[in-house]
């Protein structure tokens, strides 16, 4: 005991000096459009320790000995480097590889290039280099999107970090976020499907096990009004608590939750266990929509200085989308209640359609698979 | 000991300082090249020429094959801490911490790794952070002699002497005279007791099981107590001694050039810290050397531009372990009082050693901060407090 003591005195008693400049990488990213242009710098020691580059191990890394490291430099850094936009990943290539002198040393500096498949306000990065190597090293992002530049610091414990966003000004931004709102509900084929189901009945009333066309526009719009109110009170609040990381829930479950959710929306007409209470299942399963909501603005990355603009930009967006779905809906609904048509092909086929559709959602995303290509690699 | 140089009306120089350093914190990146051909040496690494750095290098190789072996991993760690702390450089720490990594998380940390996370802790300034977990240690094993050592040195950075002598009294019964000796003689010299604690400290007997390592920090602290106290031959003989055991040592350097800089012999400073330009607490000394040097003046504009730009990459990486060193740029090198007064507070919040109070002193006294003056007057009279560059204004600043 004593004598290891007395080794390790010093190493461990003085307040160590640490005043060499600490392992940093410095990535620029500018955007124009839907293309990604940047250098990243890796100081060489960093390169060395991660990938070994002093071939000859005489201590001094040369030109020759990083040159003929280029594909092997080039296939560690990109993997551990992914950006994405409104949740898409922007793919990355390397075009280049040359040197550059920081005030602590050599650096190789990566030419990056990318494309961006979808617009989205933000940037997400994604930055693991030397992780579990080196704890101590930091990536030092400057992100230039329409003539601003933004920073930011990757860590160990913070490697995703979303960049940008606030650049237009605050009304621009707020109304990017709006549209992004409508964009997702229209697009996403589960919000839209559960509510139609839970609105599908709005303009009948069921009667001796049968739905007959409801009487009055007045009775229809306050049941369209009663569903579509408490879904967007419901998933509002869980989208708020989720964006916030109030709560957080697993998004598998989540994905899968919702699934289920429409498909019970959709038997629910077939075989009515709730007819006229349909806005208590809105609430409740709405809260699980909310979840939904708020990891495809995840997906889009919140700017940290303006997160609460963003959220109640995007939660008005779909609100707006979803109003304009009902706007749509219900007059032709309204219209078309009596007919054969709209009970049978309707609400008949359109609900066993729905079920079984949502089914298949169900077991994908429980599962994590896909059934069509399950089915079709036999 | 040289002759005093001349102190040099600073305005020129800030001037040309204030120029070069705002190219240097201009976001002009040079343009990347390629190099002329593939002979050219690009980097030398640290392990060039130091077989203990090429050892850990091989050692780490060897963890690589099977990085859950507690007889790989520890060794590792204690020589990459090791190494950190005599050069100065994180990724080092960065390495230390890598190889503890798989035991660190949960509830249950061995020992040995909960030690060696607290000096992580303590190397990061999270000194909070590092006494939680000493406490948790010497709560489960109260004769763990390094980690009273290693807690003792924590608590007497943040300025708690009663307690950190507690421990060093403890380790009386767990170590040589002469490792507890040495860890009394700093709290006991900042807390009214630097005649005693500086007589009891050479008057410890040496052992033969002292290593190097421990004779050498005995000699600096003792060297640190003698030019508080005044007694400046004395604490140059200390210096030298120590220097002759560990002539590579970062902390010791800065410690003998700050003495050196009090004495007014910037030329020797400058000699003595030639090669280190890349140990940013060094080239901070460097750099007020080379100022007060009427040859020096091209190497002091670069330093200088060199010293605002890492300035500057620390903040950029949210570091704030530099305040000190950074008090001092700005104050001694830039001459923004108000800047360095700012960071001083912030600093003297974290931490208080002699070296933190000074330049708490000496921002406030150009800044004209009634404020901070107060705050360290009576942290002096609370802890009678004995410090020669405390009581004058040295020279040539």
């Amino acid at each position: 005991m004593k004598r290891r003591l007395l080794l390790l005195a010093a190493a461990l008693v003085c307040a160590p000096a640490l005043a060499h400049k600490a392992s940093d990488a410095y990535l620029t990213i500018e955007r124009a459009g839907p293309t990604l242009a940047g250098r990243l710098d890796i100081a060489l020691r960093d390169l060395d320790n991660a990938i070994g580059l002093d071939a000859n191990a005489d201590g001094d890394i040369t030109w020759g000995e990083v040159r003929v490291r280029a594909t092997a430099i080039t296939a560690y850094a990109l993997p551990r480097l992914a950006m994405s936009s409104a949740g898409v990943r922007c793919p990355l290539v390397a075009t280049e590889l040359r040197i550059d002198t920081h005030t602590d040393g050599a650096y190789a500096v990566l030419t990056l290039a990318g494309t961006c498949p979808e617009r989205g306000p933000t940037l997400t990065l994604d930055y693991r280099l030397f992780e579990g190597i080196d704890p101590q090293h930091r990536g030092l992002l400057n992100f230039i999107d329409g003539g601003r530049s933004h920073s930011a610091v990757f860590t160990a414990d913070t490697p995703r970090r979303s960049v940008g966003g606030e650049s237009a000004g605050p009304l621009a931004q707020f109304a990017t976020y709006a549209e992004e709102g409508v964009f997702h509900i229209w697009s996403g084929f589960d919000h839209v499907l559960f509510l139609l189901s839970l609105l599908l009945p709005a303009v009948l009333v069921r009667r001796n096990g049968a739905w007959v066309a409801c009487d009055s526009l007045r009775a229809a719009t306050l049941d369209v009004v009663k569903v579509v109110t408490a879904f967007t009170v419901a998933h509002s609040i869980t989208l708020t608590l989720a964006a916030l990381a109030i709560v957080e829930l697993p998004s598998r479950w989540v994905e899968s939750a919702i699934a289920l959710s429409v498909v019970l929306a959709a038997l629910n007409n077939l075989h009515p266990i709730v007819a006229n209470g349909r806005w208590v299942a809105a609430f409740g399963f709405g809260l699980l929509h909310g979840f939904g909501f708020a990891g495809a603005l995840r997906g889009l990355g919140l700017p940290t200085g303006s997160l609460a603009l963003s959220l109640a930009g995007f939660n008005l967006g779909v609100e707006a989308g979803q109003l304009a779905i009902v706007l749509v809906f219900l007059p032709l609904a309204f219209l078309s209640r009596s007919t054969w048509a709209y009970r049978r092909l309707a609400l008949g086929g359109g609900s066993i359609v729905t079920a079984a559709v949502a089914s298949t959602w169900l077991v994908e995303r429980a599962f994590d698979t896909s059934v069509f290509s399950a089915l079709a690699a036999r | 000991m040289g002759s005093m140089e001349r102190a040099i009306p600073p305005r020129t120089f800030l001037a040309a300082l204030g120029l070069a350093s705002a190219l240097a914190a201009a976001p002009a990146p040079a343009e990347p090249f390629v190099p002329a051909s593939d002979a050219v040496v690009l980097e030398s690494l640290p392990e060039k020429g130091d077989p203990a750095l090429a050892a850990l290098r091989r050692m780490r190789a060897d963890l690589a094959t099977n990085p859950l072996d507690p007889a790989r991993a520890l060794p590792v760690a204690r020589l990459a801490l090791d190494a950190a702390r005599t050069l100065g450089d994180p990724r080092f720490l960065g390495q230390a911490q890598a190889a503890l990594a798989p035991w660190l998380t949960g509830e249950n940390v061995p020992a040995p790794m909960l030690l060696l996370r607290a000096t992580i802790r303590q190397s990061q300034h999270e000194f909070a952070g590092a006494l939680v977990d000493l406490d948790r240690l010497l709560a489960a094993r109260p004769a763990y002699a390094q980690a009273r050592l290693t807690r003792a040195s924590v608590l007497t950075v943040v300025g708690r002497y009663a307690d950190a002598r507690r421990d060093c009294a403890a380790l009386t019964r767990l170590a040589s005279p002469l490792v507890a000796a040495a860890c009394d003689a700093g709290p006991a010299s900042l807390a009214g007791d630097a005649d005693a604690a500086y007589h009891a400290l050479l008057a410890a007997p040496r052992r033969a099981s002292d290593s190097t390592e421990v004779r050498e920090w005995a000699l600096t602290i003792a060297a640190e107590i003698a030019a508080r106290r005044g007694d400046f031959a004395g604490a140059e003989g200390h210096f030298k001694a120590a220097r002759a055991l560990a002539p590579r040592d970062a902390y010791l350097k800065g410690a003998y050039a700050d003495f050196l800089l009090d004495r007014g012999c910037a030329r020797e400073v400058a000699a003595l810290l030639r090669d280190d330009s890349r140990n940013d607490g060094l080239l901070l000394r460097l750099a007020l050397a080379e100022a007060r040097l009427p040859d020096a003046r091209t190497a002091y504009e670069t330093h200088g531009a060199d010293l605002a730009a890492r300035f500057d990459a620390a903040r950029r990486r949210g570091d704030s372990m530099h305040r000190r060193e950074e008090a001092r740029f700005r104050l001694d090198v830039q001459g923004d009082a108000s800047a360095a007064v700012a960071l001083a507070r912030a600093n003297w919040s974290v931490q208080r050693e002699p070296a933190d109070l000074r330049i708490l002193i000496e921002a406030a006294r150009a800044a004209d901060d009634a404020g901070a003056l107060a705050m360290a007057a009576a942290w002096i009279a609370v802890n009678r407090l004995e410090d020669a560059a405390l009581a004058a204004p040295s020279p040539a600043r």
